[in-house]
């Protein structure tokens, strides 16, 4: 892979990162926090791209092989010693640098070409949902009728605290359609601490109300209730919290899919 | 002269190759995502692309350091900076990691400009296994995703650093310098400075940039074939289970930022295999060992991994036996 080459695939991959990151496409991948480092990162790329080219362009100006990295210069080796260098990677010739740098045009065919979507569905029959952890006390949910509350201080708050700070309001969830034990719908969102990868589901199970009758990874908003009812994840047998509908009704996805 | 004009033809056939390669791309985009339709090829994409965005920030800043390290600082420095004795500069080493705020991917680099640069061997690989287990951010997400459990970042603190050193010791005693083939950088010699800082970053990204994208396909595969049942039946096995996360922690290559919380989410499992899953994993997992092998040799990869692997399991176990 000679330098213009790479300087290329460089520039592809920085504006893939700046690409993504200036618009809500980095929001499928990773945490809002990252933002601003991805987009230094994708500039510090681009402008190691145009640095390469314009180093490239003035040595072949000059037009003194010796600033091509050629052959001519590798007079390296007498300082480190005890080091053996690898001949094979990147002797002599420009064009035999890092072939493996060909493989960064993947992330960017995925990033600029295919744009996978965020985890679904597909996540949250996979693997259990996510263990939610105690917190040490539950203030009451803010006002509003309905209230907006996320899944997971949902759940925490049915299975940790007995539903205390639930009981008689009306609440509004948010998540897309899973499937659950037996093929009856469930309502989960993707957990994402840090990227992607390490998304795991977090389910509440829907009882009573209006049949969800929608195909797995629609979008809902749903109204309803506290219910004691609860129940086990069929991957880990983690507990699961339900809510009983009142109503419900697609919505398109949320600009922050993840919770 | 031939030389030259040989390697011009070279040189433009390889950018007319990638811009018809991309052309021909974007005119098939349509049915290229189609292709990336089902359910399981998709979520394989969307953790590929998300392992690599979440590791970007890291790589270009572990890239910009190093490249500083081998331009701008000169060797006399690391001679005054580590002890003389290179058993006192592992030690030394390891803890110089704590102010590395970062993950993995940026130390890789940042050791192999190290030892180009006269530093120990020892010390720098001492270093590369120290700085993305023990820096304050990974410690403090330690402390968030455990929050009953403040021991754990206690143990992880201690475990990783007695691996780093440990690991650098033995490298001191056993290791070959020839199992160590850092790729040659004849453009950094005699080159101005602005030129050698610029070269030094296109080739890191380029070279360490590719391995991490094998590393990351490599990840997304497992995180997509491996169903999660199986780990449910492990849990129960004390012996088995520190093994199995240990393995689980080389197949995710989960960033060192983030194991934390996937660690504390695989709850049936008990404190020291969850323990062995933290010590392993900034240590010795897959986009790494497919980093260090680009950076370091292969040579150098196929022994070094497994040492540590070892080691990193049996420091957990015992920090697990005392702490936990």
């Amino acid at each position: 892979m000679n330098r213009q080459a790479q300087a290329v695939v460089l520039f592809l991959f920085g504006g893939a990162i700046l690409k993504a990151s200036l618009t809500d496409l980095y929001l499928r991948y990773v945490k809002e926090g990252l933002r601003p480092f991805l987009i230094a990162a994708g500039a510090a790329l681009v402008l190691a791209a145009i640095m390469t080219l314009w180093y490239d362009i003035r040595g072949a100006r000059d037009g003194d092989g010796a600033h091509d990295g050629d052959g001519a210069r590798d007079g390296d080796e007498g300082h480190d010693g005890d080091v053996v260098h690898d001949d094979h990677d990147d002797h002599g010739h420009a064009h035999h640098e890092p072939r493996v740098g060909w493989l960064l045009i993947l992330p960017v065919l995925g990033l600029l070409l295919v744009a996978p979507p965020a985890l679904g569905s597909y996540t949250a029959d996979q693997s259990g949902t996510v263990q939610i952890g105690a917190e040490s006390d539950y203030p009451p949910l803010p006002d509003g009728d309905p209230v907006t509350v996320g899944l997971l201080d949902y759940a925490s708050r049915v299975i940790y605290d007995e539903g205390r700070s639930l009981e008689g309001r009306r609440l509004r969830l948010t998540g897309f359609v899973a499937t659950g034990d037996d093929g009856v719908p469930m309502l989960a969102r993707i957990v994402v601490s840090c990227c992607a990868a390490d998304g795991r589901p977090i389910k509440v199970g829907l009882t009573g109300g209006p049949l969800v009758d929608v195909p797995a990874g629609t979008w809902l908003e749903v109204t309803g209730r506290y219910t004691g009812k609860r129940g086990k994840d069929p991957v880990n047998q983690a507990d699961i919290a339900f809510v009983e509908v009142q109503q419900w009704q697609p919505v398109s996805p949320p600009k922050q899919q993840y919770e | 002269m031939t030389d030259t004009i040989q390697r011009t033809r070279g040189r433009s056939v390889e950018v007319e190759v990638l811009a018809v390669l991309l052309v021909l791309l974007v005119i098939f985009r349509g049915r290229l995502a189609g292709i990336v339709s089902g359910a399981a090829l998709q979520t394989w994409t969307t953790v590929f692309v998300s392992v690599l965005v979440q590791a970007v920030p890291f790589l270009v800043f572990g890239v910009l350091l190093s490249a500083v390290i081998a331009v701008f600082v000169p060797r006399s420095f690391w001679a005054r900076a580590l002890p003389n004795h290179p058993a006192l500069a592992v030690p030394a080493a390891s803890m110089a990691g704590v102010i590395l705020p970062g993950c993995e991917c940026g130390a890789v680099p940042i050791a192999g400009s190290l030892i180009r640069r006269g530093v120990t061997p020892a010390a720098a690989l001492a270093f590369l296994l120290a700085a993305p287990a023990i820096n304050p951010i990974v410690l403090t997400a330690t402390a968030v995703a455990f929050p009953g459990n403040p021991e754990m970042v206690l143990a992880r603190g201690l475990a990783s650093l007695a691996v780093a050193i440990v690991m650098g010791w033995l490298w001191l005693r056993l290791g070959r310098s020839e199992w160590i083939r850092l790729p040659r950088r004849p453009d950094l010699d005699g080159a101005s400075k602005g030129r050698a800082f610029w070269s030094a970053c296109r080739h890191d990204v380029v070279h360490a940039g590719g391995f991490l994208v094998i590393g990351a396909a490599a990840a997304a595969t497992i995180n997509v074939v491996v169903p999660e049942a199986w780990l449910q039946t492990l849990a129960a096995q004390p012996v088995l289970s520190v093994l199995a996360l240990a393995v689980l922690a080389v197949l995710l290559s989960i960033c060192s930022e983030a194991d934390a919380f996937v660690a504390a989410s695989l709850s049936q499992f008990s404190l020291t295999s969850r323990l062995a899953f933290l010590v392993v994993g900034p240590m010795v997992d897959l986009k790494l060992i497919s980093m260090q092998a680009g950076v370091f040799g292969r040579r150098f990869a196929v022994r070094f991994a497994p040492a540590t692997f070892v080691l990193a399991v049996l420091a957990a176990v015992g920090a697990g036996a005392v702490l936990l």
